[in-house]
Parts: structure tokens; C-alpha cells; sequence
């Protein structure tokens, strides 16, 4: 637990405030220097780098991670809340600028804000955060009391001294805390005793999200800021060759046409309205480079090459696949092969990417929605030209993320490119929905080659998974690659890891990747590889369990022996559809589990098919994340995991051709709507003892659940999506 | 010059005629609750009322709107967020990210206005806001309480 230091707060951001007519991000805008910011810095010093506490008793809790909608605003400041034993109604929020972060060694540990780890990976030091505000409050109470700091409690904001009764409030004391030291251990509480984590509690950022006085990155207004729209080469790979400014620069309000970067170029304008209308009019000559010829089906030929490819690397191993169903199909036995396909997805989020810079000689302050405040951080001082300390970013709340804001700082090094060429003046870049789409951090496309062998009895004797396809971290992140290997790619399907192993128990088994990496940038897509992965394994389970002749759940329930949490949470949604039951006239469904993101996920889906389109009735999703911080929000992440995951199912796929993608807004790339929304019911068995990720691996089973019943509707396997495809929806 | 009247002010805008009203509400008049997302009305971020109707603001140009039609955006939908709508949404804790939630409020309030009591299927049909996060259900509930008067 760090020690207390001196801290400038003038430029924190404040975040939504919890109460009706409070605090609005609008009307804070964190500007240097200003003197508002400096005002409130004077008036509440902190009691440790998590808690300030106001004289009137307002606790403002320190969130490093970023709200995009996951709730992890709400439920990080409900641990803190819980051990610090406040007033849960005088709580806010506010993001610590990233620079702060590492002027004081990282006090708020990592800002990154993906794989589901905002809450699993940080409980323990930001519960203790809490829990040492709490020891610091009392015992600045005890001093000024002249007892025993033993003989002192707190609760809802309020020290009370036991032998007297006297009391204090947080607010009184909050100044004396800051200057005592820290302790050096704290106790946490056990989670079974909690009052504020572990309740269903309200959002805190919910009211200004219903006015519109939320402010999000697009609506940002800096004085004197100008407004900027982009163009990058369409085409992956392609650069940007030539433009005709002076074509331009007479259409009303243009200021000046910049190129951003080799393959950018941007109109810089009064409003972004002009700035786009001008764009739209520049004359532009893309060099269009080595891929302009590219198309979907030169990378699924190269994809399906890899699924008889002889080298693969090898993610679990058990016994000898390859033997046994050699053996098998020699002996005549019984041995199942299918190949299976996942498209390119883009991750659409709502609010298009946007990050507003404001750059001088020796500054350089940027302003955005980001997954990863760090990495903007670096990715700014990197385009500014500038040391780290002479950066700052200032996070605001996100029109949606999904993993496109975390690794993918490429909107932040564009804006400050297009600030550095306008000292002095902040300038806003705002992508259209089209720039949006073609450049994208595109979820991998993989194909997936699977063969089965049953014995005599049906038991499953040997399994192969062949994937071949796209390694995100080759592109993204090569230090962590594992001697050439993406162990990302494996995802859901490893022997142990803790992160997510295998639910089945096969005596001879080999998952293998074939790598082949198209020239379309890869990115983590909600849920990542375990997508597809589920897929893979969950529809392939019930071709074996059909040609077995076996009940699915009864087939999967003999191989998930030894895995009694992945059996736990599968059992649960097949029960709670009404498994063991037959659905009404016209009705079928299937089921799909896996793990991911250290979480033990399934869902059951019921379907029909009617005149040959596709309805999804209901869906019953179950999840044991271990520990379960806000219920409500949990609940909300499962609901929405089957918008994704059933987005992608249904409708998503971007394609190339001419060596960019085809999708270039909504029309073209259809997500779900509230007409195609099944109805979900979310069963939470925490069974406690480890700490699982939410916000995506329910994802993974809206698909095979679904596919498995439209099987049982149909008496079709339907292995490549999107189902649009198929004229099923 | 346009004309526009905005929650109940009139405002004289210098633009061109052919800027969506979209942009002139978030740009010229300083209105942003009313959000951007696809441009070609395909999302219904950008929803607001016309004389009652919910339209998408982003294919609207200006120069379509006379100066005594009614424009009502979110800010102007209530002036506490007391709307039944928006009661109802704070009730059940709907949004996530929210971006699309203004606009999805402004959709639901006009649907009310015409059809007080929407069944499931007027809903499909009327509401066609994209929620990225994945609201359906919590707004289908919403709109069923505001429908009912129930939100408090």
C-alpha cells in the first residue's frame, strides 16, 4: 500500500456523480490550471491515493479502470466502499490521470481495461486501499479523542467510540487521516460478510446517461477547439500517396488539410460537420500497395490450407490423437470429421473513435474514451514527440469499447499528429462510421478442422482440433508469443490454465494451431478467440453425441467427470430451459458451455424455425465466476453477452475484396435488434474461492447453443457464419 | 441563415443548408446529448422529435425544417429527467455505455405518444435503435413500465 503523497489533483477528471443534480463530466471538463479543478483539490486532500473524503462527507473513489458500459465503475467502487465502511449514497467517482499514475510509481497499478480483468485483477489492492482509508479514519479519531484507536468503529461514514458512544464523522477527519501513516497490514473482510459488494446495486453513472449530460469523447468542447475528420487508406497496407489541398480549402470553415501520418490524411475546421464535407471533396491518390487485389476468399484459401498443414503448434496434448483415429478408422469404428469457419468481425462500438489533442513545444495533453489510459499515454508522448512527463491523458466514459480502446491507440497517435500541426489550439479527431469500419481491430477469422472417434460403446476415444488461422498477438503483441506459438489462440481449450481449460476429459486428444496470418489487422473482439473456440468444440461435442447416438447433456456429462465447475454451470441452464422436459409443438433447443476469461460459462437456447427463418426464444445463461461483486451488473453483462455473441452469429462478417473490407456502415453490417432479442434468464452460482471475469465469456455460448438447437430443428449442421449466409434470418 | 426552434428557443443558425440537424444541434447549438453513430439513419443515436415524430437527425438537413416546426432533443425532453420514460429507465438501471440511450429514450417517448400501450410486436417494430452493449431486454421492460405508469 503506497504512502501517502503530495498530489496535484488540478486536472482530475470527475467522474458522473451519483446523485440526481449532481456533479456533470459536462460542466468539469479537466482544462490545466483552471480554477475550479484547484478549488476542490484545496478543500479535500486525499486520505490515501483511493479515498477522498469531503468535509461534507462526499467520498470520491479513485477508479483507474474505465467504465464503457461493464459497470466496473460501479462495482470497483463498491469494494472500495466496502471495506472503507461509508455512506454508499455519498459516494462518487473520478479517474486519476495516467501521468499521476506514474508520478507516483503506479499507485493505481494498471490502467488496462480488457479480458474481463478490471475487477478480478484488482480487488485485492483496491479493497486494501479501502480498508487502509477506513484504519487511517479511525485512527485520526482515536488520536483526536485521546483513546484507543481498538476501541473505535466505523460504519456508513461514522467513527463511534464504543466505551463513550461518542462519534465522528468521515468529513471531520478526513484532513488528519491524510497526514498519519498508512498501515502497514490490513485485514480484508470476508466476502461473506459484505453489505455493499455482493448487493445489486444501482449504477453509478446511470442519471446522466438518461439527460444526455453525459459527456463522451464525441462530445467533447474545448475553447477554441477546432474539429478534424480522417481518411486512411482503405486498403490494408496501402499508404497515402497524394491530396489536393487547395481544392479544399476554400469550402467554408475549412482551416487546413494536414497529413497525419503515411498513410492519413485529415481536414482540419470550425465544426467536424465541414471538416467531413470537405474531406468528402478532397481529392485523395491512394498508393494502394502490395494487397489491393486481396480478397476473402484468397484468405480462406489460405486458411483451409492450414487444416491439413503437417507443422502446427501444439496447445494440448493428451495420449495420441492422431494414433487412435488411425486406429479406429483401420478398424472400421466410427470416426466423425467436420471443418468449420469464423469470419472477421468489427467491434462497431456506438460512439465512433475520437480523441481531442492539444499540443505545445513542451506539452501535450490528450482527451479520450480509452480502454487503456497508459497505452493512450504512451502512444501520445510517442506522436507528440515529447517525454512521458511532459503527456497527459484524461479518460472519459466510453460510447462502448469491446476491446477496440485498449491495445489499439491508433485515433490518439492520429489526433496528436494533427495537434503538433496546430500548436496551441485543441483539435478534436472524430471518425465517420465508414473510417470506423475499414479500419478496424478486426476479431481473427479462423477455420477449424475437428475429427472425432467413438468406440465401440460411443465413448469419445480420441479427438482432434485442427485451427488454422490468424494469431492476434503475432500482430499486436509479440512478447507474448511462446516460442512462435500464440497461447491465445487456445483460449478455453488448454489442459489447466486457470484462465480457461478444457470442461472434457478425452484419453487421446491434440488441439493444434496452423498460423496463418492475412494482412488485416487483428484485434481483441469481445470474448477474443474463445468465440470461435467455443464454437469449435460445443457443435463439434454434439456431432459426436449425435453420432453416437447419445442425448447431448448425457454425452457431455460422462466426459466432464473431472471438471465439476464447467458441469455445474451446464446442468444449471439446461435445467433452467426445462432440459429434461420436452419443448411445446415446434420448439428445440441446444446447449453449450465452456470456460474463459477464469470463468465457468453455458447457456441453453430454444428456437424454432418457421417458413426457414430462425427465431430464438429464449436463452437461460449460467456463470460461476468465483466471486460476484454487483449482481445486477453481472445479470447485465450476461443479457448483453448474447447481443454480441448473437450479433456475430447472425449477421456479422466483414469480407475483402480489392483488399479492403466491403461493410462500411450498419446497412451493411447488421447487428441484433430489439425484434431478434431472445429473452434471457442469467443463473449466478459463484461457488467462490477464485476470481473469474464477466463482461465476455458468456459470449462464447450464445453461438453453439444456438447452432446446436437449429440442428435439433433442422437436422442441419451449420458450420460457417454468419447464418444470414444461410437465409436463415 | 435557418431559423430552427430547439426545445422551445428559437435559434438562428449560420450554416449550410444541406447540415444535418444532427450536427447543427450538436455543433451550432451545443446540444450533445443527441449522439452520433452511423450518419446514414441507421442506428437511431441521433433520434429527436419533429413536431412529435422521432426522427433521425443525422440525414435531416436543416433547410427541410421550418422555423415553426418543434424540435425536442433530450435535453429538452424533460427539464429533471422526470419524463416517464426516463423514470422508468432510472428505475430499471437500463443503460450501459448509454451512448445510444438518449436516442433510444426519444424513440420510446414518441412510440408512447401514439401507441400508450405498445405490445412486444409494436415494439420490434417501432424501436430499431442499435444497442451495441446489449440493453434489448432492460429497454423492452422500460417501456412496458413507462407504458404502465409505473416507474414512480
Amino acid at each position: 500500500m503506497s504512502i501517502r503523497q503530495s498530489v496535484s489533483r488540478r486536472n482530475f477528471i470527475v467522474g458522473s456523480a451519483a446523485t440526481l443534480g449532481g456533479l456533470s463530466l459536462g460542466f468539469h471538463i479537466p482544462f490545466a490550471g483552471t480554477a475550479l479543478a484547484q478549488d476542490a483539490a484545496a478543500v479535500a486532500p486525499e486520505v490515501n491515493a483511493w479515498v477522498v473524503v469531503k468535509p461534507d462527507d462526499t467520498v470520491a473513489i479513485r477508479i483507474a479502470r474505465s467504465e464503457m458500459g461493464q459497470g466496473t465503475l460501479t462495482g470497483l467502487a463498491q469494494l472500495v466502499a466496502e471495506e472503507l465502511e461509508c455512506d454508499w449514497s455519498k459516494v462518487t467517482t473520478e479517474y486519476p490521470p495516467p501521468g499521476e499514475n506514474l508520478r507516483r510509481d503506479r499507485v493505481w497499478g494498471s490502467y488496462s481495461t480488457g479480458g474481463s480483468r478490471g475487477i478480478r485483477d484488482s480487488h485485492d489492492y483496491v479493497r486494501k486501499g479501502g480498508a487502509a482509508a477506513r484504519h487511517m479514519l479511525i485512527t485520526a479519531a482515536a488520536t483526536q479523542w485521546g483513546v484507543p484507536a481498538g476501541d473505535c468503529t466505523a460504519a456508513d461514514s461514522v467513527i463511534t467510540h464504543g466505551p463513550s458512544g461518542r462519534t465522528l464523522r468521515y468529513g471531520e477527519v478526513a484532513e488528519a487521516a491524510g497526514r498519519l501513516t498508512p498501515p502497514a497490514e490490513v485485514t480484508l473482510k470476508d466476502p461473506k460478510d459484505w453489505k455493499i459488494a455482493g448487493k445489486p446495486l444501482p449504477r453509478l453513472d446511470t442519471v446522466d446517461k438518461l439527460t444526455g449530460r453525459q459527456v463522451y469523447g464525441a462530445d467533447l468542447k474545448l475553447p477554441g477547439m477546432l474539429n478534424a475528420a480522417i481518411k486512411a487508406c482503405p486498403v490494408f497496407g496501402g499508404t497515402l500517396a497524394s491530396f489536393d489541398a487547395a481544392a479544399i480549402e476554400t469550402m467554408p470553415g475549412v482551416k487546413k488539410v494536414v497529413r497525419v501520418d503515411e498513410r492519413s490524411v485529415a481536414v482540419v475546421a470550425d465544426t467536424w460537420w465541414r471538416a467531413k464535407t470537405a474531406l468528402d471533396a478532397l481529392p485523395i491518390t491512394w498508393d494502394e500497395g502490395p494487397n489491393k487485389d486481396l480478397t476473402s476468399a484468397d484468405i480462406r484459401a489460405l486458411l483451409a490450407e492450414g487444416l491439413e498443414a503437417d507443422e502446427a503448434f501444439i496447445g494440448n496434448s493428451q495420449g495420441d490423437a492422431r494414433a487412435e483415429l488411425a486406429r479406429v478408422a483401420a478398424a472400421g469404428g466410427k470416426v466423425v470429421t467436420a471443418t468449420y469457419a469464423f469470419p472477421y468481425q468489427n467491434h462497431a462500438t456506438m460512439e465512433p473513435m475520437n480523441a481531442t489533442a492539444l499540443w505545445t513545444a513542451d506539452k501535450c495533453e490528450v482527451w479520450v474514451p480509452t480502454q487503456n489510459g497508459e497505452a493512450s499515454l504512451a502512444a501520445a508522448a510517442e506522436a507528440a514527440g515529447l517525454p512521458v512527463g511532459q503527456c497527459e491523458i484524461y479518460k472519459i466514459h466510453l460510447g462502448g469499447g469491446f476491446g477496440r480502446r485498449g491495445n489499439f491507440q491508433d485515433y490518439v497517435r492520429q489526433s496528436v499528429s494533427i495537434a503538433k500541426q496546430m500548436p496551441g489550439t485543441p483539435v478534436k479527431l472524430l471518425w465517420t462510421r465508414e473510417e470506423d469500419m475499414l479500419h478496424g481491430a478486426y476479431h481473427p477469422t479462423t477455420q477449424a478442422k475437428l475429427t472425432g472417434a467413438l468406440d465401440a460403446d460411443g465413448n469419445l476415444a480420441a479427438l482432434h482440433l485442427r485451427i488454422s488461422g490468424q494469431s492476434i498477438l503475432a500482430a499486436v503483441r509479440p512478447e507474448g508469443m511462446q516460442g512462435g506459438m500464440d497461447p491465445v489462440v487456445f483460449q478455453g481449450l488448454t489442459a489447466n490454465l486457470p484462465e480457461g481449460h478444457l470442461a472434457y476429459t478425452v484419453p487421446n486428444l491434440l488441439i493444434d494451431h496452423a498460423m496463418r496470418n492475412p494482412p488485416v489487422p487483428p484485434g481483441f473482439w469481445r470474448g477474443v478467440n474463445l468465440n470461435q473456440n467455443a464454437i469449435y468444440v460445443e457443435c463439434f461435442i454434439d456431432e459426436l453425441a449425435h453420432a453416437a447416438g447419445a442425448e447431448p447433456l448425457a454425452f457431455r456429462r460422462k466426459l466432464m467427470a473431472n471438471h465439476p465447475r464447467h458441469l455445474a454451470v451446464l446442468e444449471a441452464a439446461a435445467n433452467g430451459i426445462g432440459w429434461e422436459t420436452p419443448p411445446a409443438a415446434g420448439r428445440f433447443r441446444g446447449l453449450g458451455q465452456i470456460m474463459g476469461f477464469g470463468s465457468y460459462v453455458a447457456a441453453a437456447a430454444e428456437v424454432s424455425v418457421e417458413d426457414g427463418e430462425l427465431k430464438i426464444h429464449r436463452i437461460v445463461a449460467a456463470t460461476d465466476p468465483g466471486h460476484v461483486v454487483n449482481p445486477a451488473q453481472v445479470e447485465r453483462q450476461v443479457e448483453g453477452s448474447f447481443v454480441y455473441g448473437l450479433s456475430a452469429c447472425l449477421y456479422g462478417e466483414c469480407t475483402l475484396a480489392g483488399g479492403r473490407m466491403e461493410q462500411e456502415n450498419f446497412d451493411t453490417y447488421e447487428v441484433l435488434r430489439m425484434a431478434q432479442m431472445p429473452a434471457v434468464e442469467t443463473i449466478m452460482l459463484p461457488s467462490g474461492g477464485f476470481w473469474g471475469g464477466v463482461g465476455e465469456p458468456t459470449i462464447a455460448v450464445a453461438a453453439p447453443a444456438v447452432l446446436n438447437a437449429l440442428f435439433a430443428a433442422t437436422g442441419t449442421r451449420y458450420r460457417t457464419l454468419p447464418l444470414k449466409n444461410h437465409e436463415l434470418v | 441563415m435557418v431559423q430552427l426552434t430547439v426545445n422551445g428557443q428559437t435559434h438562428a443558425v449560420e450554416v449550410e443548408p444541406d447540415t444535418p440537424l444532427l450536427w447543427v444541434l450538436r455543433e451550432q447549438i451545443g446540444l450533445t446529448g443527441t449522439k452520433f453513430g452511423c450518419g446514414i439513419a441507421q442506428c437511431g443515436a441521433c433520434t429527436v422529435h419533429i413536431d412529435g415524430v422521432a426522427t433521425r437527425s443525422c440525414v435531416m438537413p436543416v433547410s427541410a425544417i421550418e422555423a415553426d416546426q418543434k424540435i425536442v432533443t433530450i435535453e429538452g425532453l424533460s427539464p429533471d429527467g422526470s419524463h416517464p420514460v426516463q423514470k422508468a429507465w432510472l428505475a430499471l438501471d437500463v443503460p450501459q455505455c448509454g451512448y445510444c440511450q438518449t436516442g433510444m429514450i426519444m424513440a420510446v417517448a414518441s412510440l408512447l405518444e401514439t401507441n400508450p400501450a405498445p405490445s412486444d410486436d409494436d415494439i420490434n417494430a417501432e424501436i430499431t435503435n442499435i444497442c451495441r452493449c446489449g440493453t434489448y431486454n432492460r429497454v423492452r421492460a422500460a417501456i412496458h413500465m413507462a407504458a404502465e405508469g409505473k416507474a414512480g
